[in-house]
């Protein structure tokens, strides 16, 4: 496999890791006031996937968003500064991190309420195809999402128009503290769910970056190839708290037991040795990438504090275009 | 001589006028292709702009909406119909959170010009799930826009304005209305979004109301002249934005207010003009404002229960006369016939659908 892809891929995960764990560190400033949903160790799935696209293909996301917007190529200091409220945010303000944009990334927005995002995507899928473009759609969503109405109607429609679509699914197996087995029969398996709708549809390893890139660069070349929509899911898991900065094993939902074994299954760490094992990278260009992401996220956070709040005109401004 | 046009055929025809003018337009919707054609409202649009541009979807009414809002953010003007408002209620997630709120939550970047057609009536049994009145949610929501046209020259005119609004319009169409005819000029034409009309001049009152109740305040207007009391009657058209302006400015002319709204009461939309009149006009009002809406109950089934349900001219006649302290008038004492059961809109009219 390419070696600057898996370089480029390594440096994504590190980057995101990196940048999640600048959040948590500063959060307790309380100079970010918005709910943030961190993804550290969920990193491999986003990277993975987004390898695979170009810049004119759509992403969009859901509440847990920051690393599916950064691997696409979202700006880095416009969502710092959305995060802190600021008028030089990727929102200006008015969404917060659960709104993330960059129009030029081709990230076209993430939205929080549990699978509202799905038909939206699939909406883009379907512009594209009304304008002749040759363009993919990427929705990703977590395993919750799978249970929401609209998850069903979204795949019924894309295999209906065999749209460009690629429905990606993080399971993390909790949606905030409920367990899968709560909400989901144990034998479901929603590819098996998707392939019913006649929809192309794979699984794997969210943690394995190369995993996630080989599945998913299959499911792009089938819909490059006119043969509509692709269900992907991975297994990966939330390290952080549902929602903030902290560790949250302690109070009852999961065991301490369990987050060890997924932290012993980090998809940075993993990749590293692989790649170190393959002579790929070098452990002083592992430092030079290290530095240069502190730097560069030093920066982010400057511009971020050093920005201004909307003004007040702000308010009222957008509410219709 | 003028050309006249049914209330459905003025709606084809901005339909069919939008998708020639402007090749992003589509519209999708149960039924768009059927041979009804969603009470012919989208005949023949479908040989003259083809499949792709004028298609029937699934039944999925929230799943569908999010598609047509996700293909808006790229370029495209969707149209969505729904036959009956109450199908359209699966969707307001959709609606509400998402393409209300999206050029506002993402600082402008992006926009949503959709336009939901909703279809509300009465009659014929329609029942509490196919015939209610939800306009006031639409208003409560920031970011839509809510029309409900009277006369086929503004179906038409205000549907080309909701097509080329950059936002989601909510366009609420009633079936009674279907029937009706006027003057409806051939070349495609806007009425502007947020003006109200002001349908009949008069100095004693102003009566406001919308929609298929215009129809009943205007005949009511008609007794209420031949006992010397002259109504100004005022069609909203547009509930968001609101013009208050044009029915302010009625109200400090003729000092009494009646808001003739057809749906529930409670923090209905007619509760909404009248907080409006009171904040803005007080010192003009020579009698409190009243408000002639449903009852708060569902829609009863039987013809016999949904003739007491729904407000008629006496009932708007006689609410205008007390707000002069003025005594209650029977049908009888004003020659009031009724030559057609009450629960269809004409003879036309046979049910069932």
């Amino acid at each position: 496999m390419n070696q600057e892809i898996q370089k480029k891929m390594y440096y994504d995960m590190l980057r995101i890791r990196t940048i999640e764990e600048a959040i948590a560190e500063r959060y307790s400033e309380w100079e970010m006031r918005c709910p943030v949903h961190l993804c550290v160790g969920q990193e491999g799935v986003a990277v993975g996937v987004c390898a695979n696209l170009n810049q004119q293909d759509y992403v969009m996301s859901t509440h847990r968003s920051h690393a599916h917007y950064l691997a696409k190529g979202g700006n880095l200091k416009n969502m710092m500064a959305e995060i802190y409220g600021k008028a030089t945010g990727c929102s200006k303000g008015k969404g917060g991190s659960m709104h993330m944009v960059d129009l030029d990334a081709g990230f076209l927005g993430a939205t929080p309420i549990v699978g509202s995002i799905i038909p939206v995507a699939t909406g883009l899928a379907f512009g594209i195809t009304l304008k002749d473009e040759k363009r993919i759609s990427v929705v990703f969503i977590g395993d919750a999402s799978t249970e929401e109405g609209v998850f069903s109607e979204s795949l019924n429609f894309a295999a209906l128009k065999k749209l460009p679509v690629i429905f990606a699914c993080e399971n993390n197996f909790f949606s905030v503290y409920s367990p899968l087995s709560v909400r989901q029969p144990a034998e479901r398996d929603n590819t098996a769910i998707a392939r019913a709708y006649g929809i192309y549809a794979d699984k794997g390893n969210g943690n394995d970056v190369l995993d996630v890139y080989e599945i998913t660069k299959k499911a792009v070349s089938q819909i490059q190839d006119g043969k509509g929509p692709a269900y992907l899911e991975f297994e990966t898991y939330r390290w952080r708290e549902h929602c903030g900065p902290n560790f949250d094993n302690d109070i009852g939902y999961r065991t301490e037991e369990e987050y060890v074994k997924w932290r012993n299954r980090c998809p940075i760490e993993s990749f590293e040795n692989k790649l170190k094992g393959q002579d790929i990278l070098a452990e002083a260009e592992i430092n030079h990438i290290k530095a240069e992401i502190e730097s560069e996220i030093e920066e982010a956070f400057a511009f971020a504090k050093n920005s201004p709040f909307p003004d007040s005109i702000e308010l009222y401004s957008d509410l219709y275009a | 001589m003028p050309r006249e046009l049914n209330y459905a055929q003025a709606i084809l025809e901005a339909t069919d006028q939008c998708m020639a003018e402007d090749p992003s337009v589509y519209i999708m919707g149960l039924g768009v292709t059927d041979p009804k054609g969603v009470f012919g409202t989208t005949l023949g649009l479908k040989d003259k702009h083809g499949a792709k541009r004028v298609l029937d979807m699934p039944v999925a009414e929230n799943g569908m909406t999010g598609i047509a809002i996700g293909s808006a953010l790229i370029g495209m003007r969707p149209i969505m119909t729904h036959q009956r408002i109450d199908f359209m209620l699966l969707s307001f997630d959709q609606i509400i959170n998402n393409a209300a709120k999206w050029h506002y939550m993402f600082g402008g970047k992006m926009k949503v010009p959709l336009t939901i057609r909703l279809i509300i009536g009465r009659g014929w049994g329609q029942g509490p799930q196919h015939s209610q009145s939800l306009q006031a949610i639409f208003t409560h929501i920031p970011g839509l826009k809510v029309v409900m046209p009277f006369t086929p020259y503004d179906a038409k005119g205000l549907l080309v304005s909701a097509i080329r609004d950059n936002n989601p319009v909510i366009f609420i169409e009633h079936r009674w209305l279907y029937n009706v005819t006027g003057i409806v000029p051939e070349e495609i034409y806007a009425v502007p979004l947020g003006k109200a009309r002001n349908l009949k001049e008069g100095k004693d009152i102003t009566i406001v109301s919308s929609s298929h109740m215009v129809l009943e305040t205007m005949k009511a207007a008609d007794y209420l002249e031949r006992d010397s009391i002259t109504a100004e009657v005022i069609d909203i058209r547009t509930l968001k934005p609101l013009d208050n302006e044009t029915i302010i400015n009625s109200v400090e002319k003729t000092g009494r207010l009646l808001v003739v709204d057809g749906a529930c009461h409670t923090s209905g939309f007619a509760a909404e003009i009248i907080a409006t009149v009171t904040e803005k006009a007080f010192g003009y009002l020579k009698s409190s404002p009243q408000r002639l809406t449903l009852p708060d109950l569902p829609t009863p089934t039987s013809p016999a229960l949904a003739n007491l349900y729904y407000p008629r001219t006496i009932d708007i006649i006689n609410m205008a006369r007390s707000t002069f302290n003025l005594p209650d008038k029977t049908e009888e004492e004003l020659g009031i016939k009724h030559d057609q059961p009450l629960d269809v809109p004409d003879k036309t009219f046979t049910g069932p659908f």
